[in-house]
C-alpha cells in the first residue's frame, strides 16, 4: 500500500468533510446546529427521568443514563459519518466516480469523511458532560478520572465504530438512496441492545446476548469506568469484568470488525463495479 | 407537420377546474402510496427502526420504575414520530428536493395547481404513513402488554383528523418556505427532530415541562394533539393533560386554518419571488 496515497487520501477527505458540514451556514449559527441536536437527546431522557423520580439525580442509575446517552453520540456521529459519505458522493454531489478514478484510497478517503463528524461529535459530548456536571449532579471530578483508561478507551472505541462505519459504507455501495441515514439507523437500533441508556439486566432475558456480543456495550462500561468508577461499577451487568478484561474484549472485538470490514469492502466494491453501481443515482 | 391524433386531447376530455385539481392531488398521492410499497426495505426502516427506539425508551421507563401508563405514551408518541419525520423530509424538503432533481420547473410549467401538489403530496404521505404508525402502535401494544380505555371515539378521531390537517398544513407552509433555502433546508430538517420530540412531548406528556414552554410548543400541532389523544386513550391521561381536550380540539381547529391560508399565501408569494430571483432551476450544492 502507498503510504503517503494513503495519508493524502484521509487528510484531505478530513479537510472535505469539514467544508461539507460546516460551511453552509456562518460559524455561529454551526455551533448552535451542533450542540442543540445532542443536548436536545440528552434532556428527552432528563426530563424522563426527573418525572419519574422526582429529580433524583444522586441514584446512581442517572449518571449511568447520562453519561451512556453522552458517549453514544459518537456512535451515530462515526458510523453516520463514514457511510454518510457514500451516499453524499455518489447522489447529492455526483462525485463518486471521480473519486474512483482519482489516485486515492477509497475506505481511508470515507475514514476521512467521518472525522468531521467525530470532531462535531467531541464539541456534543463535552458540552452534554459540562451542563450535567454544572446543573445536574452529574459526579464527574475530573481529578479523580482515570484518564489513561479514558484516552486508550476512547481512541479504541472510536477505532471500532469508523471499522463498523466502514462496513455500512460498504454495503451502502450496494442500496439505493433512502430518506434517512444508514448508519443513524443503525445506531439507533444498536442504543436498545448496548446498554447505554438502562442496564442490560432491564432487557428480556433472550435479547440480553446481542448486547454481549456488541463492542459498543464494553465500550460504554470503559468510558463511565473511566470517568466515574465507583458509580459504574454499582450495575452488575459487566461487573464481573476487570478493566483490562474489558479493554481486551473491545481490542478482539475491534479487530474481529476491522477483519469483517476489509472484507466486506472488497466483496461491496467488487460487485458494485460489476454492477455499475458506483455513479447510480437512485433519485429517493 | 401533423399532430399524432391518439396524443391529442378533444375539448371534451381536456380537464380543467376542480377537475383538474382533483387528479392533481391523486397524481401526487400516487406515487406517495405506490413508490413505497414497492420498494420492500422502507418497510423494515420505517417500522422496525422505529420500534428498537421505542423500544429503548420503554425500557428506560422500566429500568427507573415508571407506571405503566407511561410506557402506552412512549408507543403513542413513537408512533407519531412517523407522521413528524414524513413531514420534515417528505413535505417541507419535498420542493427542495424537487428543485435539486429539476422536477421543480415542470410542475411550475405544467398548467396545473401548486396547492393540489402539495396536498396531493399531502394525503398521500398521510396515508402512506397512517399505515405505518398503525403497525407501530399494534405491534408496541403487544409487546409491551398496553391497554387502552377509550373514554370517546368521536373526539379521538376529531382530535386526529385535526392534528393531521394541522400538521400537513403546517409542511404545506413550510415547503414553501424551503423553495428558497439550498443546503440549509437539510440540515434544517434534520435539526428538528430531538428539539421538536423534547418540546413536543412525544415521549412524556407535555404538562411536565413549563407551562409557557409546553404554550410555546403548541404551535406545533403534534403537541396538542397528541397530548389529547392521550387523555382520550389512557385511564390517567386526563389527569396528565396539558389542557382540556375540547380547549385542544378548538386550539387545533385554529392552526387548522392558519396554516392552511398561510400555505396558500406563501406558496404564492415564493413562487414568485423564486421565479423573480430564478432559483427555480439552481442547484447550489
Amino acid at each position: 500500500m502507498n503510504r503517503s496515497e494513503t495519508t493524502r487520501s484521509f487528510t484531505m477527505a478530513t479537510w472535505l468533510g469539514w467544508q461539507v458540514e460546516s460551511n453552509w451556514t456562518d460559524p455561529f449559527l454551526f455551533a448552535i446546529y451542533v450542540i442543540i441536536k445532542p443536548l436536545a437527546s440528552a434532556a428527552i431522557l432528563v426530563v424522563m427521568y426527573s418525572i419519574i423520580t422526582g429529580g433524583a439525580y444522586n441514584s446512581p442509575l442517572f449518571p449511568y443514563i447520562y453519561l451512556g446517552n453522552a458517549f453514544y453520540t459518537y456512535v451515530g456521529a462515526v458510523m453516520a459519518g463514514v457511510s454518510w459519505a457514500v451516499i453524499d458522493d455518489r447522489e447529492h454531489y455526483k462525485t463518486l466516480k471521480y473519486m474512483y478514478i482519482a489516485p486515492i484510497n477509497i475506505p481511508f478517503y470515507w475514514l476521512g469523511r467521518g472525522v468531521s463528524r467525530f470532531l462535531i461529535g467531541t464539541v456534543a459530548v463535552i458540552v452534554i458532560l459540562t451542563a450535567g456536571v454544572l446543573f445536574l449532579h452529574v459526579p464527574l471530578d475530573l481529578t479523580q478520572v482515570n484518564w489513561g483508561l479514558f484516552l486508550v478507551s476512547l481512541l479504541l472505541g472510536v477505532t471500532m465504530l469508523a471499522m463498523m462505519g466502514l462496513i455500512l459504507a460498504s454495503i451502502t455501495l450496494m442500496v439505493a438512496h433512502h430518506f434517512f441515514l444508514i448508519g443513524e439507523a443503525v445506531a439507533g437500533a444498536l442504543y436498545l441492545f448496548s446498554g447505554a441508556i438502562f442496564p442490560l439486566e432491564v432487557l428480556p432475558a433472550w435479547l440480553r446476548p446481542v448486547g454481549y456480543v456488541m463492542p459498543i456495550t464494553y465500550w460504554l462500561e470503559l468510558m463511565r469506568r473511566s470517568l466515574i468508577g465507583e458509580v459504574a461499577q454499582a450495575f452488575p451487568t459487566l461487573a464481573q469484568y476487570s478493566n483490562l478484561q474489558l479493554l481486551g474484549i473491545l481490542l478482539g472485538l475491534t479487530v474481529v470488525f476491522a477483519v469483517i470490514s476489509v472484507f466486506t469492502f472488497r466483496w461491496c466494491d467488487y460487485r458494485a463495479r460489476e454492477l455499475g453501481l458506483i455513479d447510480r443515482v437512485s433519485n429517493y | 407537420m401533423q399532430s399524432n391524433p391518439s396524443l391529442a386531447l378533444s375539448a371534451s376530455q381536456k380537464v380543467t377546474g376542480w377537475r383538474l385539481f382533483l387528479k392533481t392531488i391523486v397524481a401526487r398521492a400516487y406515487p406517495r402510496v405506490i413508490g413505497q410499497q414497492r420498494e420492500k426495505s422502507w418497510i423494515f426502516f420505517d417500522i422496525f427502526l422505529p420500534m428498537l427506539g421505542v423500544a429503548a425508551y420503554v425500557y428506560v421507563y422500566r429500568a427507573i420504575g415508571a407506571p405503566e401508563e407511561y410506557v402506552g405514551f412512549v408507543v403513542m408518541g413513537g408512533a407519531m414520530t412517523s407522521f413528524w419525520m414524513n413531514v420534515l423530509w417528505s413535505m417541507s424538503s419535498q420542493l427542495y428536493w424537487e428543485k435539486e432533481q429539476g422536477n421543480l420547473a415542470l410542475y411550475i410549467i405544467a398548467p396545473n395547481s401548486m396547492m393540489a401538489i402539495l396536498l396531493g403530496m399531502a394525503v398521500g404521505g398521510l396515508f402512506a404513513t397512517a399505515l405505518r404508525a398503525a403497525v407501530i402502535i399494534v405491534v408496541g401494544s403487544l409487546m409491551f402488554n398496553v391497554t387502552y380505555s377509550v373514554a370517546s371515539f368521536t373526539q379521538l378521531l376529531l382530535v386526529f383528523f385535526l392534528a393531521m390537517t394541522a400538521l400537513y398544513g403546517m409542511g404545506m407552509m413550510s415547503a414553501s418556505l424551503f423553495l428558497l433555502l439550498s443546503r440549509e433546508a437539510w440540515h434544517l430538517s434534520n435539526l428538528a427532530q430531538e428539539p421538536i420530540y423534547l418540546v413536543s412531548g412525544f415521549y412524556f406528556p407535555i404538562k411536565s415541562l413549563n407551562f409557557w414552554v409546553a404554550a410555546a410548543a403548541s404551535i406545533i400541532p403534534l403537541t396538542l394533539g397528541l397530548d389529547a389523544m392521550r387523555q382520550l386513550i389512557f385511564p390517567s391521561g386526563a389527569l396528565l393533560g396539558f389542557l382540556s381536550v375540547e380547549v385542544e380540539i378548538a386550539v387545533l381547529i385554529v392552526l387548522c386554518v392558519l396554516f392552511l391560508t398561510a400555505a396558500k399565501f406563501l406558496l404564492d408569494y415564493m413562487e414568485k419571488l423564486a421565479i423573480r430571483e430564478g432559483r427555480l432551476t439552481e442547484s447550489r450544492r
